[in-house]
C-alpha cells in the first residue's frame, strides 16, 4: 500500500485503457486523478460505481475500489453503498445514455432524495459503445446509424434535468478544460449530498467536435462563461461581453461590456438562486455562452444523515432480537 | 342455552374435529380485522389453529358488489391444525353479494350467519341475485341464523349518540361478539386490546365494545332450536411460549434475527408491491437492525441491495412476479460478481398484474431458470408461515457462504396465513459469520476461491489494502481482469454452477415428511402447500392408503437424494399450485416420470380436493 500523501499517478491501475485514442475520457481520468491526490483520502476509502458505455469503464482506470455495474443502475447501487457504509467517498460515473435514458429514473430519484454522492454525467450527445446512435442529449438533426435522415427528438438539458429534480448541487465542466474541471470535482466533492457534475465529453469517434468550441481550448473562452459565485459574469477571451439579467423576461442576455454605462449592470453569479440557476441552464450554443463551474449549490438536509444513519455499527443484537420476539404484552 | 345445555355440549370436545369459521363481506367491513381478533381469542383459548385471509386487490371496492367481497377462514381444533380447512363450518356473510360469493365454501348442514339487513332489491342487485336466497328456499340445507345485524348495532349504540354511519362501523364488532357466544369464548382480551388500539379516541373503542357485548348477549336469547349444532374444540395443546404470527411478520423477524446474528445491520430495499409489501411495513417498524430503502423502482431495489452486500452488508430485496422480472438483470450483476444478495419472492397469481392477492406458486421456473446467460443460484421455499422466520436466516448463510444471490419463495398465502408460532430460543441458534479478510501482500485476488465452497473473497470498500475493481464484464479466473479468453470463460461459467451444485452436498439430507420408502405413492411438494399436502396424506394414510410425502425447501440446487428416492416409488407425483412447474424440472433432471396434481385458482388445495387428486394417480398404471 502507498504511503499517504498520493500523487495522481499512484491513482492509476495496471489495466490497460481501452477508450480509443483522443477520448475526452482520458483528459477526465487525468482531472480526477488530480483531484483524488489533491483531496487527500486514502483510496481503500474511495469508491467508483458505474454503469454500463464507454464511460462506465472508468473504475477500471482508478486504484480505489470500483464497480462496474449494469446500464443505468449505477446511481441505485451507489445509494445501496451509502447506505450500509455512509463514510465511503462515493463517485458515480456514466454517459449520457447511463444517466439521461435507461437510468433516468434514478438520476432524477438520487438527486432528490440529495444522497450523498458524486454523480459525473460524461455527456458526449451520442452512444459510443454501441456504435454511434444518436442519444437523449443529441441536437435535432443528429444524423446517426439509427437516424439515418437526422433525429427529430427534443433533446434533454442535463442541467435543467438536475435542477427540475431537485437537485441541491449542479455544475458544468468540460473534458478538456485541465485548470477548470479539477476545481469543478473538488467542490462537488466538498458538498454533502447529491452534486451533479455535467462533463462536456468529446467523442473523436462518432461525434467529434459536437461542443464545437467549448472544449476547444482556444476558443472555449468566447462559447463560455466561467461563473464564479459573487462575480460579475464576463467572457470572452478578453474578457469584452458579459451577461445581464432582465427581470421583466427573467433571461440572462448578452452584453458587450463596451455598451454599458458601467459593470455595475453585469449579472453577478449567486450560486444559491435556484430561478438564476434555471434561467443559466437555459443557455446553450450557438444562441449563447454555455456556463460552466457551479450553477447551483444550496444547503439541505442528506439523505443518510436525515435517517439517522451513522456509520457500518450495528446497535441490533442478540438483546434487542430477544425482546421483539417477546410476545407483545 | 342454559349453562348446563352450554357445558353438556363441551362434553367430549376434547375428541371433537376440527371447526372452520369463515367470515365473507365488504373489502370496508372490518372483516379482516373482525377475523384475526378471532384467531387471537383462538390462541388464548388454546386450540391450535391456522387463518386464511382472501381478499381482493381493490381497497374499498364499491359496497355491495360480488368483486369487493373479503373472507377471513381459519381452522382450529384440538390436534395439530395444518390447513385453514377445506369448507366451513360456520360461515358468516355481511351482505348478499358476501352470501353469493361464500355459500360454495359452506358444508352442508353448516351454521349460516347472515346480517339480512340489505338483502332488498338493491341488495339483491348489486349481488346479481334475481331472487332473495333468505326467501327462495335455497339456503334450507343450512342451520341458518338471520339477524339484522345493522339494526341491532344501531340499538345498542343509541345510547352513545355517534350518528347513524359511525355507529355501523361496529357491526363487526356485533358479529364477533355473537361468534364468541357460540364458541364460549370471553371477550375480556379483545375489549383490552379496542381500549388500547383506540386510546386516543376512546369513543370508537366504546362503540365498539358496547357492539360486541350487544352481539354476545344476543347469543344469550337465542331460542334453543335456532342454536347452532356445534361442538367447539377445546384442548390445551397450545405451546407456552408462543405467539400468534403471519408468514409475513414471521420473515421480517427472520431479517431481523440476521441482522442480530450477524451482528451487522443488513439493507432492506423494496418498491411497494402487492402482496410482499407487508414485509416492508413489518421492517420499517423495526428500531434497528434492518436500514430500509424504499427505492424509485424493482431494479434499483435489487441493484441499491446489490450495492449494500458490495459495501460489506447483506443486501435483501423482495417482490413479487412482476417485480422478480424487473429484478432479473440486476440477480444476474451479482450473480456475475459473485456478491450475495437475498431476493424474496412472495408469489401471486400471473401472468402480468394477474391476481395480485392470490396465491400461486408460478414462479418457480423464473427463480431457478429465469435469466440470460448461465446464472444458477440457489433457491429457498418456506413450508409454512413458521418457518419463514428460520428460512431467511438459512438464505442469508448460504448466500454470504455461496458468494452468491439465494432467491426465497413465499406466496400470497404464506405471507397472509398466520398460525400459533412457538418463539424460537435465539440462544441455540449460531452466529451468522462474515467471512474474514486480511490484507494481504501484492495486489489483491478478488476471484481465487475457496476449495471447499467456491465461493470468493469479499472485501467491502473501507478494507485497508484490498482496493480492486469488480464488474458484469467476464473475469479472469483469480485476478478477476476483465477478460475475453475463452478458455477463461468456459472455466469461469463452469465454476459459477459447480459453486451452486456443491452447496447441495451441504444441505441436510432429504428426509421423508410422512409414509415409508417402500409406499405406493410418493407426493412430493414444496412452499406452502406443505399443510394441505401434509394433512391429506395424514388422512388418507389413516384409511389405509401407503402414501408418502417429501417437501423440497431446497429448490435448487436440487438435494442429494432426491432422485434415488422419487425411483423407490411407483408412482411419484407432485402437488403445485402451477400447472406442473416442479414436476417439468424433475422430468428434465431426472429422467424419471414425475406427474402432477396442479391447481391454478388462486386458492391453497383443499385437503379433500389432493386426497381425491393422490387417489387417482394411485389407481393410475405405475410408471
Amino acid at each position: 500500500m502507498n504511503e499517504l500523501p498520493l500523487k495522481p499517478n499512484d491513482f492509476g491501475t495496471d489495466q490497460e485503457v481501452r477508450w480509443c485514442p483522443g477520448c475526452g475520457d482520458y483528459a477526465i481520468l487525468k482531472a480526477m486523478k488530480t483531484v483524488l491526490a489533491d483531496i487527500g483520502r486514502s483510496p481503500d476509502e474511495i469508491v467508483f460505481i458505474a454503469g454500463i458505455g464507454c464511460a462506465a469503464r472508468f473504475p477500471y482506470y482508478l486504484s480505489t475500489y470500483g464497480f462496474h455495474t449494469i446500464h443505468g443502475r449505477a446511481a441505485a447501487v451507489a445509494t445501496g453503498v451509502k447506505l450500509a457504509n455512509p463514510d465511503l467517498d462515493v463517485w458515480v460515473v456514466g454517459g449520457d445514455g447511463d444517466f439521461m435514458s435507461i437510468g433516468g429514473n434514478h438520476t432524477l430519484h438520487a438527486l432528490r432524495r440529495n444522497v450523498d454522492l458524486n454523480l459525473l454525467l460524461f455527456n458526449n450527445a451520442i452512444y459510443g459503445l454501441t456504435k454511434g446512435q444518436y442519444s437523449p442529449t443529441s441536437p435535432i438533426g443528429t444524423r446517426s446509424p439509427s437516424t439515418p435522415g437526422g433525429s427529430t427528438d427534443q433533446p434533454v438539458n442535463p442541467v435543467r434535468f438536475a435542477l427540475g429534480a431537485g437537485a441541491k448541487f449542479v455544475a458544468r465542466a468540460a473534458d478538456t478544460l485541465q485548470t477548470h474541471l479539477p476545481v469543478v470535482l473538488k467542490r462537488a466533492h466538498e458538498n454533502k449530498g447529491a452534486s451533479f457534475v455535467e462533463i462536456l465529453q468529446n467523442c473523436l469517434v462518432y461525434n467529434d467536435g459536437a461542443f464545437g468550441a467549448i472544449n476547444d481550448r482556444s476558443q472555449s473562452h468566447e462559447a463560455t462563461v466561467r461563473l464564479e459565485h459573487g462575480s460579475p459574469m464576463i467572457y470572452g477571451k478578453d474578457e469584452d461581453k458579459g451577461l445581464v439579467f432582465d427581470n421583466a423576461t427573467g433571461a440572462f442576455e448578452m452584453t458587450l461590456l463596451a455598451d454599458l454605462a458601467s459593470k455595475d449592470a453585469l449579472a453577478i453569479h449567486d450560486e444559491t438562486n435556484l430561478v438564476r440557476a434555471l434561467a443559466l441552464a437555459a443557455l446553450e450554443q450557438p444562441d449563447f455562452p454555455v456556463p460552466l463551474g457551479v450553477i447551483y449549490a444550496a444547503d439541505a438536509p442528506e439523505f443518510i444523515e436525515a435517517r439517522g444513519i451513522a456509520g457500518t455499527k450495528s446497535k441490533w443484537g442478540r438483546t434487542e432480537l430477544k425482546a421483539l420476539l417477546s410476545p407483545p404484552a | 342455552m342454559s349453562e348446563t345445555a352450554q357445558a353438556a355440549k363441551r362434553q367430549g370436545a376434547d375428541k371433537a374435529p376440527p371447526l372452520v369459521v369463515r367470515f365473507a363481506g365488504d373489502s370496508g367491513d372490518g372483516i379482516q380485522l373482525a377475523g384475526y381478533e378471532f384467531a387471537k381469542s383462538t390462541a388464548e383459548a388454546r386450540s391450535d389453529f391456522m387463518t386464511f385471509p382472501d381478499f381482493p386487490a381493490e381497497i374499498r371496492a364499491p359496497t355491495g358488489t360480488l368483486f369487493g367481497v373479503s373472507a377471513f377462514q381459519i381452522q382450529f381444533g384440538a390436534d395439530e391444525v395444518l390447513t385453514p380447512g377445506d369448507r366451513a363450518d360456520v360461515l358468516i356473510a355481511f351482505n348478499p353479494a358476501a352470501l353469493a360469493t361464500n355459500l360454495p365454501n359452506l358444508k352442508p348442514g353448516g351454521v349460516l350467519i347472515v346480517d339480512d339487513s340489505h338483502f332488498d332489491a338493491r341488495g339483491l342487485k348489486k349481488a346479481k341475485l334475481e331472487t332473495n336466497p333468505l326467501e327462495d328456499g335455497s339456503l334450507e340445507g343450512f342451520q341458518l341464523i338471520a339477524v339484522d345485524v345493522v339494526k341491532r348495532t344501531l340499538e345498542a349504540l343509541d345510547p352513545l349518540d355517534l350518528g347513524r354511519k359511525r355507529a355501523t362501523r361496529a357491526k363487526n364488532f356485533w358479529v364477533l361478539g355473537l361468534v364468541y357466544w357460540m364458541f364460549g369464548r370471553p371477550l375480556e382480551a379483545t375489549q383490552d386490546w379496542l381500549k388500547s388500539k383506540f386510546k386516543k379516541a376512546p369513543e370508537v373503542a366504546e362503540a365498539n365494545i358496547t357492539a360486541l357485548k350487544a352481539g354476545n348477549a344476543y347469543g344469550e336469547t337465542l331460542e334453543i332450536s335456532a342454536t347452532p349444532n356445534l361442538t367447539a374444540p377445546r384442548v390445551a395443546r397450545r405451546r407456552d411460549n408462543s405467539r400468534i404470527m403471519s408468514g409475513g411478520q414471521a420473515m421480517a423477524l427472520g431479517l431481523a434475527a440476521v441482522a442480530a446474528l450477524g451482528k451487522r445491520d443488513i439493507v432492506y430495499c423494496s418498491y411497494p408491491i402487492t402482496p410482499a409489501s407487508t414485509l416492508l411495513h413489518a421492517l420499517a417498524r423495526l428500531e434497528g437492525g434492518v436500514r430500509i430503502f424504499q427505492a424509485e423502482d424493482e431494479i434499483a431495489a435489487a441493484t441499491a441491495a446489490i450495492g449494500a452486500s458490495f459495501a460489506g452488508s447483506l443486501g435483501v430485496t423482495a417482490s413479487s412476479g412482476p417485480g422478480l422480472s424487473l429484478k432479473t438483470e440486476a440477480i444476474g450483476l451479482a450473480i456475475a460478481v459473485e456478491l450475495p444478495l437475498l431476493v424474496i419472492d412472495v408469489q401471486r397469481g400471473g401472468p402480468s398484474t394477474g391476481m395480485p392477492t392470490k396465491p400461486e406458486q408460478s414462479d418457480l421456473t423464473m427463480a431457478i431458470h429465469g435469466r440470460h446467460g448461465e446464472a444458477p443460484c440457489p433457491v429457498l421455499a418456506p413450508a409454512t408461515p413458521d418457518d419463514c422466520f428460520a428460512i431467511m436466516i438459512e438464505a442469508a448463510r448460504i448466500a454470504i457462504e455461496t458468494m452468491s444471490p439465494v432467491i426465497v419463495l413465499s406466496d400470497a398465502y404464506l405471507a397472509n396465513a398466520a398460525s400459533d408460532w412457538e418463539i424460537p430460543d435465539i440462544d441455540t441458534i449460531p452466529d451468522l459469520l462474515w467471512p474474514e479478510i486480511s490484507p494481504e501482500e501484492g495486489d489483491f485476488q478478488p476471484f481465487t476461491r475457496d476449495v471447499l465452497t467456491l465461493a470468493r473473497p469479499w472485501a467491502a470498500p473501507g478494507t485497508q489494502g484490498l482496493a480492486h475493481r469488480i464488474g458484469g464484464l467476464e473475469k479472469a479466473q483469480g485476478s478477476g481482469h476483465i477478460s475475453y479468453d475463452p478458455a477463461n470463460h468456459a472455466e469461469m461459467t463452469r465454476t459459477r454452477a459447480a459453486k451452486i451444485s456443491r452447496l447441495a452436498d451441504r444441505l441436510p439430507a432429504i428426509e421423508l415428511e410422512d409414509g415409508a420408502q417402500d409406499g405406493d405413492i410418493l407426493v412430493i411438494g414444496w412452499g406452502s402447500t406443505h399443510g394441505s399436502i401434509a394433512q391429506a396424506v395424514k388422512e388418507l394414510n389413516g384409511e389405509g392408503a401407503r402414501v408418502s410425502h417429501v417437501h423440497l425447501r431446497h429448490l435448487w440446487p436440487l438435494p442429494r437424494g432426491l432422485e434415488a428416492l422419487i425411483r423407490c416409488f411407483p408412482h411419484a407425483v407432485t402437488a403445485e399450485l402451477n400447472t406442473g412447474q416442479l414436476s417439468s424440472i424433475l422430468r428434465g433432471e431426472y429422467l424419471a416420470p414425475v406427474t402432477c396434481i396442479s391447481q391454478v385458482n388462486g386458492q391453497p388445495f383443499h385437503v379433500s380436493d389432493l386426497k381425491a387428486e393422490i387417489r387417482k394417480h394411485l389407481e393410475a398404471p405405475s410408471s
